[in-house]
């Protein structure tokens, strides 16, 4: 289930994020805030995503670097609010 | 319009008509009152002072937007010194080289940037000496740094140094074409000569709740500060990470009773699309300010349905003269409107032109340069000699014109309208970018052999930036290394969006990058 949550956030931030990147480079380790491929804008659009696809509601202390910066910790966080 | 104060005497004579009004409000720190606020800039002043800082020099100032900044700001101008700010998240080399830049005398840090910062300084030259605050927030750390210090060395209680007109305020680093950022110098007489029209535009009042949304080191800020503490008005500081956050800053305005808005478009066109605008009381707002780049008609025809009680201004100027022209948007915007507003009339305190290639001033409704003169220019960039003198025309009068690099046409009632760049600078939420400096940046990576950068208009981002590349070797840097690569040497907002390789640029006859078709291959 959690796979299936992060390559669906994978699929939304290189299609909307990372045009023309190998789908292999973009681990569930990539540091996404501080690697500069999330900044203050992306990251709205990443919440608005989240919350409209997956049902869930993100506290504002939640869009930060700490729960967002890799795909691992946003499947995580995803799905610690729908269980 | 002369004036014959300077910057920090404004805010002296308002904490002496409103001691007790409170000055700045820093959501969930704390608040200060003029008398307090008054009290810990004078001690800023004195420590400074006793650590041999000078009428004339320079100061840095590394610190989240804090109670605490705005009293070491003031602190910094009643010792006789011109402050310099810079983006506490910017990568440290970049803050080191702009101190380093300036030679600022001392720098005052906070500790958590300090052991990055001083890596980075020490590659370049001599560490300045240092005033670390443990944190920021309401004015403690600040007031306990100082009193640490005071148990060391005692600190004299001084005068305030009222320098010349001509000394600098403040010097604001903006993006360089050369591919180093560039100083603004603004002296005391640019700044004031602003606050006062803008006193004459915006009619402030000591009832006033300003937001201050723009961070210390964008000249937006200007206005928030150093307008709001003229007046006895209280200003709002609005963290970094509330500020980015259309939901919360949309409750934020309404619980504070926010009476004048000020920021770039993009958080007011995030407003109007996600902010719920509608289920908050704003019957205190009554004005927005928007400046820093074009507003979409779309966005802003949404956000005045939401909120039709304030006026609004579209204010354009560049951080060389902060705002030089104005417009007010009369409401409502007109259904079938998709053109931009213009950027209006110069303001009373300045002069405006608009010239041709020769130098020549263009009639009216034809396109051509817009220039302009008086109190409100700056005085040069620092240490740069030849882009100083570039930057002026020099009028048959000899009065000198800034030449502002932007393509404006006049209407017949009088109004300037925005066209586009000279030159190969953009603005993106808001900032200055010279596409220039991201190359020079991605010249820097070992695997790059040729970097062109272009933008094209978005009708959501406003721009976007592509960086086109061509590379050594046979394996290419994936994006997400170019991107990382990029967030390590310059700001977030100057990271390319897209990162395209070719095997070679395309050049044109005279083997220089063909820009046009870059463009066109898009």
């Amino acid at each position: 289930m959690s796979d299936d949550i992060q390559s669906t956030i994978k699929d939304f931030i290189l299609r909307e994020f990372l045009p023309g990147e190998d789908p292999d480079e973009l681990t569930h380790s990539t540091p996404l805030v501080s690697g500069g491929i999330l900044d203050s804008i992306a990251t709205i659009k990443l919440v608005l995503f989240l919350e409209e696809r997956f049902g869930i509601k993100l506290q504002a202390h939640e869009a930060d670097a700490e729960h967002l910066d890799t795909l691992a910790a946003i499947a995580q966080l995803v799905h610690s609010k729908r269980a | 319009m002369t004036s014959q104060r300077v910057l920090h005497e404004l805010f002296m004579q308002a904490a002496a008509h409103y001691p007790d009004h409170t000055a700045i409000i820093e959501p969930n720190k704390g608040n200060i009152t003029y008398r307090d606020l008054a009290a810990l800039s004078d001690r800023v002043r004195d420590r400074l002072s006793a650590r041999g800082v000078q009428r004339g020099d320079r100061v840095g100032i590394c610190l989240r937007k804090s109670i605490d900044a705005v009293a070491t700001i003031y602190g910094i101008l009643k010792a006789g010194a011109a402050y310099v700010p810079v983006d506490p998240g910017a990568p440290p080399a970049r803050n080191a080289y702009i101190m380093h830049n300036c030679a600022v005398a001392i720098v005052v840090i906070e500790r958590r940037f300090e052991e990055k910062f001083r890596a980075e300084f020490t590659l370049l030259g001599k560490l300045p000496m240092m005033l670390v605050l443990d944190d920021t927030g309401g004015g403690l750390p600040l007031a306990h740094a100082l009193d640490e210090a005071d148990t060391r060395e005692p600190a004299p209680a001084l005068p305030a140094v009222v320098p010349g007109q001509d000394s600098l305020a403040y010097i604001l680093y903006t993006s360089g074409s050369t591919g180093k950022p560039k100083g603004v110098m603004l002296s005391h007489e640019n700044a004031v000569s602003f606050v006062d029209w803008c006193s004459e535009v915006l009619e402030p009042r000591c009832g006033d709740r300003f937001s201050s949304h723009a961070p210390l080191h964008f000249d937006l800020s200007i206005l928030d500060l150093h307008v709001a503490l003229k007046h006895g008005a209280s200003i709002v500081l609005i963290g970094e990470d509330i500020g980015k956050d259309p939901t919360r800053l949309a409750s934020l305005i309404a619980e504070e009773r926010i009476t004048c808005w000020y920021s770039a478009p993009s958080i007011l066109s995030l407003l109007a699309q996600i902010g719920n605008l509608s289920t908050f009381d704003y019957a205190s707002l009554r004005l927005v300010l928007f400046a820093g780049e074009v507003f979409p008609v779309k966005h802003l025809r949404v956000l005045t349905e939401l909120l039709p009680k304030p006026r609004y201004f579209n204010l354009y100027g560049p951080t060389e003269t902060n705002v030089c022209t104005f417009y007010e948007v009369h409401l409502p915007v007109p259904e079938e409107r998709t053109a931009p507003f213009p950027i209006g009339k110069v303001c009373s305190h300045l002069a405006s032109k608009v010239i041709d290639g020769n130098g020549a001033v263009v009639k009216q409704g034809a396109d051509g340069e817009l220039c302009i003169s008086g109190s409100g220019v700056m005085q040069g960039y620092w240490h740069l000699p030849e882009q100083t003198s570039g930057a002026w025309l020099t009028g048959q009068d000899g009065c000198r014109w800034y030449k502002t690099g932007d393509i404006v046409v006049e209407q017949p009632d009088g109004n300037y309208v925005y066209l586009g760049r000279r030159d190969r600078m953009v603005k993106r939420r808001g900032y200055r970018v010279e596409l220039g400096e991201i190359e020079a940046s991605l010249y820097g990576h070992e695997s790059i052999r040729e970097v062109a950068v272009i933008s094209e208009p978005d009708e959501d981002a406003g721009i976007k930036i592509k960086a086109f590349l061509s590379c050594r070797e046979a394996r290419r840097p994936s994006v997400i290394e170019m991107k990382r690569y990029c967030a390590a040497h310059l700001p977030l907002y100057m990271v390319p969006d897209q990162f395209l390789w070719c095997e070679a640029l395309p050049k044109t006859s005279t083997d220089k990058v063909d820009y046009q078709r870059l463009k066109e291959i898009c």
